[in-house]
């Protein structure tokens, strides 16, 4: 048989690989959220992705720019949705460095715990969700009602439960009730029994561990190149928390460790999670005990923090600082703060510049998410798309805070 | 602890990069300095690779728009982790001529911060890989973020707002 006959290519170059097109997303119900990914595929290995985003963009910044300083609180909440408490905190206190304010101490044990439970519940949200993208609904199904309980919580302070819009520039806007406590109280008690069971359905479970080890890894010499902070860092080996490196809200009192992880992959990430759940729950229950007894419940700042309505009705002063508050017309001195918290997803920074106007000049929003989330084709690259999907859940990207 | 970080910074950026800084202060605690646009490479660079100073992480990369509205800036805050040192370097250049070069060779996290500064102030980073649009759409013909475009049509006079300012 001549070499012609058999249907052979002649040599590899007139042979040409073709790559399929896929596109994931916008709305793709496994993204968890806005994202288009276009996928150059071989099969099922991932050859490249190519990211879209900003489809829900709300320009945020530049709306902050027309807002004045209690008006942009509401903003903040529609950053990070899972952790809204965290982003409203961050904000109160980046202006209180602007004006100089000081607060009390039992307001920064307040923060620290509803911060904390934030946190809960933001890190309860992602690794739940790892635990679906991987085939165990289960775990979903059952944590989820824990996260209801800290939203029950939100609620007893502030009246709302997604967008919180908690605490005022300068503290909370009115004491917490006993049911509050008693709710907060309960929950420290009884989440350790959940947390405990879902550790033991997924953190030693052979599919889930065979599915997540060696999934979507990063190097800590590549995260920190872009820039990754939060969770997903320290799930590398790298043992950076802005509560520990510059503490806010009087973390230096608190004793607990910060979780890392070698490898930076899926699994790392996911108990990095795990075990912040743990150091949070510990934060709380040390802020209960030590809080302190007989201090006011906000800073006294009278041009920022609304006074009571009793007051606003008997007292000349008060009526004229609620008028000022509420028409926006404060003095706020000239400056340039940043200021940094550890989100839910990392360093959550607020760069402010004032002019001395009634608004902010500039308004950044440093959001973690839209930082890490670029490396997302480098980490995809060469694995399989359902892998690709886990990677995804397990760096907890949220739209909201990556779109601004 | 910042002003002596602030003394030693200013000390070798000033032996370095002599007339390169025009403004170093510090700003609630944060050391800051304004560098000229020609020398914010080498700066940077110098920030990042000296073994002393060792600023290897960019926490945040932003643009800026100056009040007299003829000057666009772009703010860098860098971290060193090992120190837990911080520092903001500055640069400013004329509207017209928005032209700097990208810091996407010592940070690629800096690719869609650049991409985020050149979609609302219009700053052309020049090398940067792939400077597009990232958060509007493709077909936009502003710079959304400039003081020129106010959120509101300010020319309205349905709404008379003289009493309470806005």
């Amino acid at each position: 048989m001549s070499k012609k006959d058999n249907n052979i290519p002649e040599s590899e170059n007139t042979m040409e690989k073709e790559y399929s097109i896929l596109n994931l997303g916008p709305t793709h119900p496994a993204t968890h959220g806005i994202f288009q990914n276009i996928l150059k595929m071989d099969g099922e290995i991932i050859h490249e992705a190519e990211p879209t985003v900003g489809y829900i963009h709300r320009a945020f910044e530049k709306l902050a720019e027309r807002r004045p300083y209690n008006q942009i609180t509401p903003i903040t909440d529609r950053l990070n949705y899972c952790s809204s408490p965290i982003n409203n905190m961050g904000w109160h206190m980046t202006v209180e460095k602007l004006i100089g304010c000081t607060v009390p101490k039992r307001v920064d044990y307040m923060r620290v715990i509803i911060m904390e439970l934030a946190r809960i519940a933001d890190h309860l949200v992602c690794n739940s969700v790892v635990g679906v993208d991987t085939g165990a609904m289960t775990g979903f199904l059952y944590i989820f009602q824990w996260r209801e309980k800290i939203y029950d919580i939100y609620e007893g302070i502030c009246g709302a439960r997604l967008t919180t819009n908690i605490g005022r520039i300068g503290g909370f806007e009115r004491e917490w009730s006993k049911d509050v406590w008693d709710k907060i109280n309960n929950f420290v008690k009884e989440y350790p029994k959940a947390l405990k069971e879902f550790a033991n359905l997924l953190e030693r479970n052979k599919i889930f561990m065979d599915r997540t080890v060696n999934c979507g890894p990063i190097s800590s010499k590549m995260a920190l190149e872009y820039s990754f902070t939060g969770p997903n860092l320290r799930a590398t080996g790298v043992d950076y928390d802005v509560r520990v490196a510059t503490p806010y809200s009087s973390y230096q009192d608190f004793d607990f460790i910060i979780p890392i992880g070698t490898s930076g992959d899926t699994y790392d990430r996911f108990m990095v999670r795990q075990e912040e759940m743990w150091q949070s729950l510990k934060i709380i229950e040390q802020a209960i005990k030590n809080m302190p007894k007989d201090q006011p419940f906000h800073a006294d700042v009278p041009e920022f923090y609304l006074p009571p309505k009793e007051e606003v009705y008997n007292n000349m002063e008060a009526l004229i600082y609620h008028f000022k508050i509420v028409m926006g017309e404060t003095n706020v001195p000239k400056g340039e703060v940043y200021h940094s918290v550890e989100g839910g997803n990392g360093e959550l920074g607020f760069y402010l510049v004032s002019d001395g106007g009634r608004t902010p000049f500039r308004l950044h929003f440093r959001r973690p998410c839209f930082i890490y989330y670029q490396a997302y084709p480098e980490m995809v690259k060469g694995i399989m798309l359902s892998d690709a999907i886990i990677t995804m859940s397990s760096m907890n990207v949220i739209a909201g805070e990556l779109d601004a | 602890m910042n002003e002596e970080l602030f003394n030693k910074l200013k000390e070798k950026l000033t032996a370095k990069f002599n007339d390169a800084v025009e403004v170093s202060e510090i700003t609630y605690g944060f050391p800051t300095f304004t560098i000229k646009k020609d020398h914010i490479h080498e700066v940077l660079t110098f920030l990042k690779n000296d073994e002393e100073l060792n600023f290897h992480f960019l926490t945040d990369l932003t643009g800026f728009q100056t009040a007299d509205e003829k000057h666009l800036g772009v703010i860098y805050h860098l971290h060193n982790m090992i120190k837990n040192n911080r520092v903001r370097i500055k640069t400013f250049f004329d509207i017209n001529k928005p032209e700097i070069p990208t810091a996407t060779d010592l940070w690629p996290g800096a690719n869609w911060m650049e991409r985020e500064t050149f979609d609302f102030y219009g700053v052309k980073f020049k090398g940067h890989p792939k400077l597009k649009r990232i958060l509007n759409v493709d077909e936009m013909d502003i710079f959304p973020m400039r003081k020129e475009y106010p959120l509101e049509d300010q020319s309205r006079d349905d709404k008379n707002d003289k009493m309470f300012g806005r």
